[in-house]
Formats: structure tokens, C-alpha cells, sequence
């Protein structure tokens, strides 16, 4: 009884191990894909990114990406963000240029109610955060005296999105108070009206 | 039986959404579009043939007292297998169907053909008859999906062809699931009423 559970065990463990080993290097390419998809979403064009970037707000930790261009100025960053929606946990990948604007933002996750919440992946509503000012739009809803429409009947979902964005710009404000350790904001600043023809 | 009594038993006879009523719980919540009602249909298929057929395979072997623990082992390799190859090349499907992947390990349809069916079958019997329960699965998820996805969403395997006040958003939340099942059920069951007939 004991053997025989044990070789079923043993067989299955090792079939497995097999299949990880065979699988493991697509796995990593298909996530890494998705993660570099992302990014190019939410940011300007670049050459270069500096990966799993880590850094500590308000005792939570967040993932970002720093991206130059070809002449190793600082593009901006890609802050992975969430918050809580209706359904789960919603994340967030949000661009923001050197210059402090939010350029765009993409989900990498949601699990909000079909048809009602998971509308915030479509254009209808995420297209109103591209090139957004934060110092200058309060990153509310319009129901709570904010600059944005919410989605028609998911003002959780709504809410969330707005959230992961203001934490977005806190983790950006963070990185900014941190200092550039490579190369200089004032040289990105310089470099900013050539990223914009590049586009 | 012949092999092809065994597969078409499986779609109509003994379909598993419509006649056994099993595997309910992937059943209402993964079909909220035909896409994903068919994927989670395939990704059964796939667990119930070959845990169908290694059960067969090693059933007589395996004592009586530890036969769950053993069929649950071979079943969870198979889920976990299908799980590795979903996240190498379609990782987008695995996204939509997420937990619902490694809950086909307790889902009652691979676990019920197993116990009653493969472990008293050869091989390629048992192979036949998860093939045709699967199909079957397969083809329920589909239609409640399509019919989920079409009221509730005006779509038709993701392509718009409502216009959007036209749709019932209810549908497509948990409660359409069970409606829309109870009517295919009824549809289904008058259909075949007939043709016993």
C-alpha cells in the first residue's frame, strides 16, 4: 500500500519536474513579454530599462522600471501600482515622463465584474489618464470632486483605478527624493523635446 | 460497447453539464464568454483523457483503501502539466481562467470518470470515454458561454455584433449563469425527450 502510493508518487514528482525544466524558459519569456508590453504602453519610446527596480512607500514595497533613450537620458518610469477594487486586488502599471506626467497607464490585472468594473481596461475610460498633469487634475472622481468620469455603475472600481494612480505618484515622488543614481534629471529635461519627435 | 458509442454517450447521453449535472462550479464561472467557456472545456478535455487513461493503466495495481489519494496524485500531475504549458504559450487564457486551472484536480467529472469508469476499463476505452466526456463538457461550455456572451455582452466569440444598450448585463454575472443553465437544461432535456421517443 505504502509502495505502491510511494512509486505513483515518485513517477508523478519526477513527470513534473520533467515538465517545469521543459517549460521554465518559455514561462519566463511569456512574462517578460507581457511585463515589456506594458511598459512601452505607458511610456514614451525608449532603448534601454533598468528591471524589478524596488522601493518602499509607506512601508509598502512597489516594483518599478526606469527607462532611458538612446542617449542615456532618463525617460520616466513605470511604477507597477494597485488597490483594491470591487472584485480584488487591481493592478496598475502607470508611466510617468522625468517631467512628473503621467504619460499613460495599462492593467496588468483585475478581476473586477465582467461587463461592469473590467471596463476599465477599455479606452473609453483609461484613454482620459494619458498625459495627465497630477499637480494640476485631482486624481478623483467626478463624484467626489475629482477631474475624471467614473465607468457607469462602478464608482469602486473607479475609485481603485484613481488610487492605484495617486500611490503611482507617491512612489514617484519617493523615487524623485531618492536622487537619480545614474545620470541627471537636468540632462533629461533637456533631452525631453527630441523623446517627443521619437514618438 | 464500441469506441464510438463511448465518445457520443459522452455529448449526448451522458452529457456532464446537461444529464449528470457534475463540475458545476467551472461550469457557472468560467463561461462568461465563449471563448472561455471553450478553453475551460479543452483544458478538462485534456486532464480527463490522460488521467483517464494513466487510471486505467495503473488501477489494478493500486489497493483499494488508498485508490483516492492515488487517482488525486496522478490527476493533480496532469493539472499541474496542463497549468505549466497554459502559462508558457497562452498566458492570456491562463489569466482569464486563473484559479479555475488547478481546481480541475477536485473537479467532480475527471474524479467521477475515474471511479466510474477508468478504473474498471482498458486503456483505450477509458481513453474514449474521457475524450467523449470532454467533448460533451466542451460543447455545454461553449453554448452557455456563447448564449452568456450574446446577451450580455452583444458579442459572439468577442466580435461586437450588438449594439451596447441591447445588453443584459445580468447575464453575465453569476446570476445569468444559473438561468441561462436551468433553460439550456430544459431545451436540452425536451430535445432529447424526442428522440428517445
Amino acid at each position: 500500500m505504502t509502495l505502491c502510493l510511494l512509486v505513483i508518487c515518485l513517477v508523478c514528482s519526477g513527470l513534473l519536474a520533467g515538465v517545469y525544466a521543459l517549460t521554465k524558459a518559455p514561462i519566463e519569456v511569456a512574462s517578460e513579454n507581457k511585463t515589456t508590453a506594458a511598459i512601452s504602453k505607458v511610456l514614451p519610446s525608449f532603448s534601454r530599462v533598468d528591471k524589478d527596480l524596488k522601493i518602499e512607500v509607506k512601508g509598502k514595497g512597489f516594483t518599478y522600471y526606469r527607462a532611458f533613450d538612446d542617449n542615456a537620458a532618463l525617460v520616466g518610469y513605470a511604477i507597477e501600482s494597485r488597490s483594491v477594487g470591487f472584485g480584488g486586488a487591481l493592478k496598475v502599471m502607470v508611466g510617468i515622463t522625468a517631467d512628473g506626467i503621467i504619460y499613460n497607464t495599462s492593467v496588468l490585472s483585475q478581476s473586477e465584474t465582467p461587463g461592469l468594473g473590467a471596463k476599465c481596461t477599455e479606452a473609453v475610460f483609461a484613454d482620459q489618464f494619458k498625459n495627465v498633469d497630477p499637480a494640476q487634475k485631482k486624481l478623483a472622481v467626478k463624484k467626489d470632486q475629482g477631474d475624471f468620469d467614473a465607468i457607469t455603475a462602478s464608482t469602486i472600481t473607479s475609485r481603485a483605478y484613481l488610487k492605484a494612480l495617486e500611490t503611482a505618484v507617491e512612489v514617484f515622488q519617493e523615487i524623485k527624493a531618492e536622487g537619480q543614481p545614474e545620470q541627471a534629471t537636468a540632462e533629461a529635461g533637456q533631452q525631453e523635446t527630441k523623446v517627443n519627435e521619437e514618438e | 460497447m464500441n469506441k464510438f458509442k463511448l465518445i457520443t454517450k459522452g455529448l449526448i447521453k451522458e452529457n456532464p453539464t446537461f444529464v449528470l449535472l457534475l463540475g458545476m462550479c467551472p461550469t457557472l464561472a468560467t463561461t462568461t464568454s465563449a471563448i472561455n467557456g471553450m478553453s475551460m472545456g479543452l483544458a478538462t478535455l485534456f486532464v480527463l483523457v490522460l488521467s483517464n487513461m494513466a487510471i486505467s493503466a495503473i488501477a489494478p495495481y493500486v489497493p483499494d483503501k488508498v485508490r483516492i489519494p492515488a487517482y488525486i496524485v496522478v490527476i493533480a500531475t496532469f493539472v499541474t502539466v496542463l497549468e505549466f504549458l497554459m502559462k508558457a504559450y497562452t498566458p492570456a487564457i491562463y489569466e482569464t481562467l486563473g484559479l479555475f486551472i488547478p481546481l480541475i484536480v477536485v473537479n467532480c467529472i475527471v474524479l467521477g470518470r475515474a471511479e466510474a469508469f477508468a478504473n474498471k476499463n482498458s486503456v483505450i476505452d477509458s481513453a474514449c470515454d474521457g475524450l467523449g466526456i470532454g467533448l460533451g463538457f466542451t460543447m455545454s461550455l461553449t453554448i452557455l458561454g456563447m448564449v452568456r456572451e450574446l446577451l450580455g455582452a452583444g458579442s459572439f466569440f468577442g466580435m461586437k455584433i450588438l449594439p451596447e444598450q441591447g445588453n443584459i448585463l445580468v447575464f453575465v454575472l453569476a446570476p445569468g449563469a444559473f438561468m441561462v443553465l436551468g433553460y439550456l437544461i430544459v431545451l436540452f432535456r425536451k430535445i432529447t425527450a424526442k428522440k428517445g421517443e
